[in-house]
């Protein structure tokens, strides 16, 4: 996929189009066969712990559910083809449910990048796991797993056999 | 008591950036609190519904759950998230959102919540979280 996603493409309605994320200032890093990136940048304002300066668990949860979302988008483009355009248009998606474990806090004036894969897309719903952190992976500030409901008639493509 | 409580949890909330960022407030009645989360346009994560951002309905009542023990336990720090588990049931619509905690099990070191969060009917709750915190040492009294 590209770094720079084009209007009205399913990446551009999850990131820029999607008003909580504009309020949390999410930036697009990645969407490929891999899984799906987005930065949450550091902001005073979303600070949880004002003694220490560490950014809520809120907006670590908000930035894995809404990754874990794009991750789906990516594969369905994986599976089906399509590209980012035509992943918009067929239907959403409803998180059943999101497990986060908290491993430490966040380091104070970082941003922090949430990384999530989906590991099975059914007909119907989506299994996927995610990781926030600052700089490496392997030492995430919390991991995710979630399970979502896919809503809407997916767009039958030759591709997609069920 | 339930005034020096009151005071306790409005500056706790003051305190705390984010929680001003969502919008949300907290009443309490004796020990019960009920928190608030009236909506706002920058809450949406589905603008189709519209529907409030999932990881908000899970934000909130994160922060339900630890104004709650900090009413609890007022002497000691904020409590650390150690995991949670967040159901959603329905959509959150654009409608004010109310949530409550119920702290299962408070621990030494460990406090066991669960929250439940509404919109027009306490009885079709609209998203639940349970959630284990971590409690630090309470300060040392005299």
């Amino acid at each position: 996929m590209t770094d720079q996603p084009a209007t009205g493409d399913f990446n551009t309605q999850m990131v820029r189009m999607t008003p909580q994320s504009s309020a949390l200032g999410f930036e697009f890093v990645s969407s490929g066969p891999d899984g799906a990136a987005l930065k949450v940048p550091y902001r005073m304002d979303l600070v949880g712990d004002p003694e220490s300066g560490v950014i809520a668990g809120g907006v670590i949860t908000t930035l894995l559910d809404h990754v874990c979302g794009m991750a789906i988008g990516a594969a369905k483009s994986a599976e089906t083809g399509a590209d980012a355009q035509g992943v918009a248009r067929m239907g959403g998606m409803a998180t059943l449910d999101l497990r986060i474990d908290y491993m430490r806090p966040a380091k104070p004036q970082r941003d922090v990048i949430g990384h999530a894969h989906c590991y099975k897309l059914t007909h119907s719903v989506a299994f996927v796991r995610a990781v926030a952190y600052e700089d490496d992976p392997a030492d995430p500030i919390a991991a995710a797993q979630a399970a979502f409901m896919l809503t809407g008639a997916p767009t039958p493509t030759p591709e997609s056999g069920s | 008591m339930s005034e020096i409580r009151a005071e306790h949890l409005t500056r706790i909330l003051a305190a705390i950036p984010y929680v001003r960022f969502l919008g949300m407030t907290a009443e309490l009645a004796g020990d019960e609190m009920t928190a608030i989360l009236p909506f706002s346009d920058h809450l949406v994560g589905n603008t189709m519904l519209p529907a409030i951002h999932g990881g908000v309905l899970g934000a909130f009542m994160e922060m339900t759950a630890l104004a709650q023990l900090s009413i609890r336990e007022p002497l000691r720090r904020q409590p650390k998230t150690i995991d949670i588990t967040i159901e959603y049931l329905r959509p959150g619509r654009a409608l004010t959102t109310y949530a409550r905690a119920d702290v299962r099990k408070l621990g030494r070191r460990v406090a066991n919540v669960h929250v439940e969060a509404w919109q027009e009917e306490r009885a079709s709750p609209v998203a639940a979280l349970r959630g284990h915190f971590m409690l630090s040492v309470a300060d040392p009294t005299p």
